[in-house]
């Protein structure tokens, strides 16, 4: 049995910390563009005319329904036959994006059902149209009420951003990978990736406990 | 000048609720500066009418006239959503809910509509709100949430939230109906002082008492229809229908 030795970790620091940047660039740009898009998707789920709706939710059905990591391989690989080549680093942010925009379009929009319809009532005998009604009553409160499932959501997408490292991105497990074939220490430096999860995930939860306390200071 | 044309004209209004017929042909009018009160017995049709005016219910027949203008206009998509957010800028409404929003605080309840919808400057339109809260007896509660306020307090809001969109009319669907016993009072108060302001205003309530206090006209509604209709004074004190006596009585005994 080989021993332990973790003080080799230090000497791949600057790999390790280039991947721990990727993985924080990727997962906070795919959380910003997945909660837009999300928002997106719920309004035209709920008040498209037909002809975008249902085309709207099939596309959301097909994301549910398959592998992240399938998502990934067909846009990366698989759009290059069809004329599309997009970058690895930026076919990994659309495919975390749109898959978690997808989850987050379905919370959006049970968020935008559960209010009282009295709230469109009351905007609607002020004057306002149905759209600024959505824009400014509906949806501002379905934010602030699915802030806890969202925050959910961006917790799993930081953590399934490690599978973008399967199309080549330097991310903090490909980084780890890459330093483990060289060094035949795969304990060692998966564990150095696992921690560093983790408090990643620490921070981003103590980012959303304050959003979270900010909206109920509010209520 | 003394214009003459009625503030609020209802004309033939019919409703069906699927197979239900709950407005069965009610004609109506409301004076200018006139305080017409709506009771019946729930069910009645008193709240479906007055929802009806601001078009929250669209007539299956019949017309409603705001000022000299027709609501319930025939119109394409866009324009008719154009027209009725006009007049629904004219029209005050109260809920029994309150309906304030949640997400917003009070002087952003009150301005949101005025700056949004008029495009008022913020400095102009938090004036305002003060202005109004003062009318309600809340101008210290301008920055609180309305979590934060009492029933009577979200209502009187709700009152200062609709008259800053000075509507020609103001209508009340059961105002004080939530409300825990010992707020109503507060309520009501507001509501005699637009009274007393000659605000033209539409009652839907349940308080029988308040009704001939605050009223200039009471009209007693039963299964979709006006049964009777007079002053205060005759409908509560002289009911000429059968249908008004049996109603009040059991009113006044419950």
């Amino acid at each position: 049995m080989q021993g332990l030795d973790f003080s080799i970790v230090p000497e791949y620091w600057p790999l390790i910390g280039k991947g721990l940047w990727w993985t924080v660039v990727i997962s906070a740009t795919s959380a910003v563009l997945s909660v837009v898009a999300g928002i997106g998707f719920a309004l035209l789920v709920l008040y498209a005319p037909p002809v975008l709706r249902y085309p709207v939710r099939a596309f959301m059905w097909l994301f549910m329904g398959t592998p992240l990591l399938l998502q990934l391989f067909l846009i990366y690989f698989g759009l290059v036959q069809v004329g599309i080549d997009i970058p690895a680093l930026w076919s990994g942010i659309i495919g975390l994006s749109l898959h978690f925009a997808v989850y987050n379009a379905d919370i959006f929009r049970a968020g935008i059902a559960s209010l009282d319809k009295g709230q469109t009532e009351a905007a609607r005998s002020l004057g306002f149209g149905a759209w600024r009604t959505r824009v400014y009553i509906l949806v501002p409160q379905a934010l602030r009420n699915t802030v806890p499932a969202i925050g959910n959501m961006m917790i799993a997408l930081l953590k399934e951003s490690s599978i973008v490292s399967m199309i080549g991105i330097a991310e903090l497990v490909h980084s780890a990978q890459l330093v483990i074939s060289e060094t035949y220490r795969p304990f060692e430096f998966y564990l150095t990736a696992a921690a560093l999860y983790y408090v990643l995930n620490l921070v981003l939860e103590a980012i959303l406990r304050g959003i979270e306390r900010k909206v109920e200071l509010s209520r | 000048m003394n214009d003459i044309r009625p503030m609020i004209e209802v004309r033939g209004a019919q409703k069906f609720f699927g197979p239900l017929e709950v407005l069965k042909g009610i004609d109506f009018s409301v004076a200018r500066g006139q305080i017409v009160a709506v009771i019946g017995p729930s069910g009645s049709g008193k709240s479906t009418l007055l929802r009806s005016l601001n078009h929250l219910e669209t007539l299956d027949g019949g017309e409603v006239w705001l000022d000299g203008v027709k609501v319930n206009q025939t119109l394409g998509r866009r324009a008719f959503e154009r027209h009725i957010n006009g007049v629904r800028q004219q029209m005050g409404m109260v809920f029994q809910h309150f309906n304030l929003f949640p997400h917003l605080s009070v002087s952003e309840n009150i301005t949101i509509a005025p700056i949004r919808l008029k495009g008022m400057a913020r400095a102009e339109a938090r004036a305002l709100a003060l202005k109004m809260l003062d009318k309600v007896g809340l101008a210290d509660k301008i920055d609180a949430v309305p979590a934060r306020l009492s029933g009577g307090q979200k209502q009187r809001v709700a009152i200062a939230r609709a008259l800053a969109m000075q509507p020609k009319v103001m209508l009340f669907d059961e105002a004080t109906s939530a409300l825990d016993p010992e707020l109503v009072d507060e309520v009501n108060l507001v509501m005699k002082q637009l009274a007393g302001e000659h605000m033209t205003m539409v009652i839907v309530t349940h308080e029988m008492r308040f009704a001939a206090e605050v009223a200039d006209r009471v009209i007693f509604m039963a299964d979709g229809a006006v049964v009777e209709e007079g002053s205060p004074a005759e409908l509560f004190r002289n009911p000429k229908q059968e249908r008004t006596r049996s109603f009040l009585k059991k009113f006044l005994n419950g």
